[in-house]
């Protein structure tokens, strides 16, 4: 079996006007929903309300869920808390005081079981989360930094690494668009899921890159253009093919793994859609509108005329 | 001709072999246990395990088994429901277990026996996997250096006492800082400030002192430097890890974790544990004693106490009976305690107290110095809490902390006369019951250096735990199983080899994560299907290139031979890149993310192995050699 029988000569320099656009249209609309929606931040990064709870008999864990959400609170987690009498339940930060929610847990309870006791009421204030955000967006930024400095390293022309971090920049941009738009919960594990995200994008980019060099070192003489476009056919069975195996056991993780690992498998399959994409159309595309040619690679080398005189 | 130095197979081989020791414990986990020891910590006999076999029971509890092992009994269940039934009857005092064994919640290893003895142990499970416990603490750093302070003041007062200097008084002092990081010595008109400052050099060198004019005089003001200041923070972390560190341990909890988060923060995990406000009680207290004269002077009316000496309430096993003046010096601090004990004596609850040889010193020179003057102990709790603001929420400082402050209870819980002279052995009584266990518990873990608060807390029932693994395990063998059917269709005979890479590459990654007891949480298990589906990618890369060598019409073996050397840069490349997110992610994740960031770091280099030098053994094995081969089933 194999997804390319022939070799493929799709012509992916000449119509990169066409894939620019594209970027640009997802890239806005990420930016605006962004903007508009916002992240629906799950409780990493807001804070939270915590609830102990004692009965004098057992209780279930539905009928407190039930009385809770009664009380007008909001996808509680109910949970036993070292014994079938003592309940946990928790909730995202609601802005509300502990002196306003405790009556509300109190009658809750209370309707279940009138000598029910709150044992212990904590709200976790937002300053960890601010926190954890901050550390977020350094990791990113670092990431993207240092990644930026290695394919400079490793490929000696700006216009490469400039390529690369176009299209790795590309990756989580459209994922946090994504989860903005479709306020999926934004949690710990998805900052985790977009940095392995940048980590692949970028994989596949160096491996183009990695081809580029090589068909430049076989023949110089041959057009950029026509080089990158070889370079990306050749690898094309290769990148699709790593992201139909990736993709497969990130789906079986989206369909079995559970709601806690539900937002780092979307950010993942999201990203590695993106990461393919860019890393066919843009990265190699954006080099060259740079103008990078085969010297960029191998810079020739002057020989000093006076190192040449007896 | 395809050949493999022999070497290489060794290689292989020997850590597939190893890893596969390594990896085995995983397989058979562990289970909820109990385990009951006599309180006298004499070893349990087999009539004894009966007795408590039929308690269980005839309570309705289940059990799977139950046996003595290293002198107690270690009763296993089915569930955690089970455990925690079994847990209560154990400390039901009406049914007769309690009085004479004690117990605690552990996890049994289901290994055999003979992978025990070798030492070799499962990865420990996350909180999200096993239940437990979370907790962020908040260190007061900058009430470490306040105590700092106050010690520098009781050293300065006592030295500058023995060499007959006079001083009126010692203040803390705020210079160029936003805490107070120094003290200042008021003199008399006519002292000689240099003889001042030799003095309180004797007993801190490294203080650097100065002379002041101020308004009330002379003075001599000591200030820490900045480097001081950060050291001192820095130290009341580490010494906090270590107090907590100990303070966990009593408490029999299995795989716990401590350690130090961001600059002044400490992560406490229990697995299992789930008395959450017993725990946090324990571990948050901040309690000690010291030991001072006792004023003789009556106290003022007014409650304001002259120069030299400070005003107390004064409590009888519990009881507050009315103020008491003491002196301001210390003779001892619970910093100089090494050992504390509870007991009941004669009097009551005590505790017998064993002192450092300074505070040893320190105690027998007084005591021989004031026979006959009465002596009090003053108990002191600290505890610090965040500051509501009028709306409720936690205020926040500049920086979007949440402003915390330091409730200390100080009260004299004990005053007796000095009868006889006694150094670094003695007892202390006045306490409840309570009081005198607390607090012996307390000191002989350590005090905590600066106040800490809870920042974060967590606690995640065991059965939700259960419920992620079941999940992440399925996700694992559905996704995996997928995996292998489509390399199979997609490169036949070279997926086979493939799909055999990959599992071995899970036995070496699940190897070393048990060598390096990381511990796996939900995103862990993430983080290696994650690797699996990635590490599919150096094979595909070898592969293709060598679908495009033999399309090009090179002989089969050499199509081999040049797919894995051309394939060797793209690969190393390319996974350098994830390598350094995975580092990234390493250095500021915290928790879970940090095990994914391991796993997905370790998987790379784990993949990196197996597919370049095991897959290139086995693609050698079945083509190499000089047999003629005349088609390559790569699909």
């Amino acid at each position: 079996m194999e997804f390319f029988h022939k070799k493929t000569s799709f012509p992916f320099m000449a119509t990169r006007k066409v894939w620019y656009t594209l970027s640009a249209i997802l890239m806005i609309g990420s930016f605006v929903s962004f903007y508009v929606y916002g992240l629906n931040f799950a409780i990493d990064f807001t804070g939270g309300i915590s609830v102990e709870s004692n009965f004098p008999r057992q209780v279930e864990i539905e009928t407190v869920r039930k009385a809770v959400v009664a009380a007008g609170f909001h996808e509680p987690q109910v949970s036993y808390l070292g014994s079938t009498r003592d309940v946990n339940i928790g909730l995202q930060y609601t802005g509300q005081s502990a002196d306003q929610v405790r009556p509300l847990f109190q009658q809750a309870l209370t309707s279940i079981d009138p000598a029910a006791k709150i044992t212990a009421l904590e709200i976790v204030g937002p300053q960890v989360g601010d926190e954890l955000r901050n550390a977020a967006i350094q990791s990113m930024a670092a990431t993207l930094f240092l990644i930026g400095i290695y394919i400079w390293f490793r490929f000696h022309t700006w216009r490469l690494s400039l390529g690369a971090i176009f299209a790795v920049l590309h990756d989580p941009i459209l994922v946090l668009g994504v989860f903005s738009f479709t306020q999926t919960k934004f949690d710990l594990a998805v900052v985790a899921a977009i940095l392995a995200v940048i980590g692949y994008s970028l994989n596949d980019t160096v491996i183009v890159f990695d081809r580029i060099r090589e068909n430049f070192e076989k023949n110089r003489r041959l057009a950029s253009d026509l080089t990158l476009d070889n370079a990306i056919n050749q690898t094309l069975s290769r990148t699709i093919m790593t992201k139909v195996t990736t993709s497969i056991v990130i789906v079986a993780l989206l369909l079995l793994g559970g709601e806690a690992l539900r937002g780092f498998s979307e950010a993942l399959l999201i990203g590695i859609a993106a990461g393919t994409y860019s890393s066919i159309w843009i990265s190699s595309a954006v080099a060259l509108s740079f103008g990078l040619k085969a010297e960029h690679l191998f810079p020739t080398v002057h020989k000093d005329p006076i190192d040449q005189l007896p | 001709m395809l050949e493999y130095a022999r070497w290489k197979y060794w290689l292989v081989a020997i850590v597939l072999l190893v890893s596969l020791i390594f990896a085995l414990p995983n397989v058979f986990g562990d289970e909820r246990a109990l385990q009951i020891a006599r309180k006298d910590r004499a070893a349990m006999d087999a009539a004894q395990l009966g007795h408590i076999e039929d308690v269980l029971k005839k309570h309705g509890v289940t059990f799977k088994s139950a046996a003595l092992e290293k002198g107690s009994a270690i009763v296993r269940f089915e569930n955690d429901t089970e455990q925690l039934k079994a847990r209560d009857v154990a400390k039901d005092e009406t049914a007769g277990l309690s009085k004479d064994y004690v117990n605690a919640m552990m996890y049994a290893s289901r290994s055999p026996s003979w992978l025990q003895a070798l030492g070799l142990r499962a990865m420990p499970l996350g909180l999200d996997l096993r239940g437990g416990l979370y907790l962020l603490y908040q260190v007061d750093v900058d009430g470490a250096v306040a105590k700092l302070l106050d010690s520098y003041d009781q050293d300065v007062r006592r030295v500058l006492r023995t060499d007959n200097l006079t001083f009126t008084d010692i203040n803390t002092l705020t210079d160029n800082s936003d805490i107070p990081n120094g003290i200042r010595v008021l003199l008399p008109p006519n002292t000689d400030q240099a003889l001042v400052r030799a003095s309180i050099k004797k007993v801190q060198s490294d203080l650097a002192c100065r002379d002041a004019n101020v308004a009330q005089g002379k003075a001599v003001d000591c200030v820490l430097t900045p480097q001081q200041v950060r050291e001192r923070r820095d130290f009341a972390i580490t010494s906090n890890i270590t107090t907590l560190r100990n303070r966990v341990n009593a408490l029999g909890v299995s795989e716990p974790i401590v350690q130090r988060q961001g600059l002044d923060r400490i992560l406490v995990q229990l697995p299992g544990v789930q008395n959450s406000a017993e725990v946090k009680d324990l571990l948050g207290k901040v309690a000690t004693l010291e030991y001072r004269m006792v004023d003789p002077r009556p106290v003022p009316t007014n409650n304001r106490a002259p120069i030299g000496a400070k005003i107390y309430d004064r409590y009888d096993r519990g009881q507050y009976v009315g103020k008491i003046m003491l002196k301001r010096d210390v003779i001892v601090t619970g910093d100089q305690l090494t050992d504390a004990r509870s007991s009941s004596g004669q009097q009551g609850p005590e505790v017998s107290v064993t002192l450092n040889s300074a505070g040893g010193d320190e105690m027998l020179r007084n005591t021989r110095a004031n026979l006959g003057k009465p002596m009090a102990v003053v108990f002191i709790e600290q505890r610090s809490e965040t500051v509501n603001g009028p709306d409720g929420k936690p205020m926040l400082d500049e920086q979007g902390k949440a402003i915390t402050r330091i409730i200390k209870d100080e009260k004299v819980v004990s005053v007796a006369t000095i009868n006889g002279v006694f150094s670094n052995r003695f007892q202390t009584t006045g306490l409840t019951m309570n009081e005198a266990k607390d607090l012996s518990q307390l000191l002989r873990g350590g005090a905590l250096t600066a106040p800490i608060s809870i920042a974060n807390e967590k606690t995640i029932t065991a059965t939700l735990g259960e419920e992620n693994i079941d999940k992440g395990v399925m996700a694992l063998v559905i996704g995996m199983s997928a995996l292998f059917l489509f390399m199979i269709l997609y490169y036949q005979m070279f997926g086979i080899v493939a799909d055999l890479v990959l599992l071995a590459n899970v036995i070496v990654l699940t190897a070393l994560l048990s060598m390096l007891s990381v511990a796996l949480s939900l995103p862990g298990i993430a983080g290696i299907i994650l690797t699996v589906g990635m590490a599919v990618d150096a094979n595909v890369l070898i592969y293709e290139r060598i679908r495009e060598e033999l399309r090009n019409g090179v002989s089969p073996q050499a199509a081999i031979r040049a797919g894995f050397d051309k394939a060797f840069s793209a690969i190393a490349d390319s996974n350098v890149t994830t390598f350094i997110a995975g580092v990234v992610l390493f250095v500021f994740g915290t928790g879970a993310i940090k095990g994914f960031a391991i796993v997905l770091s370790l998987g790379i280099l784990t993949s990196m192995f197996t597919s370049l030098m095991g897959s290139r053994a086995l693609l050698t094995l079945l083509y190499g050699g000089r047999r003629k081969v005349a088609k390559l089933a790569i699909g």
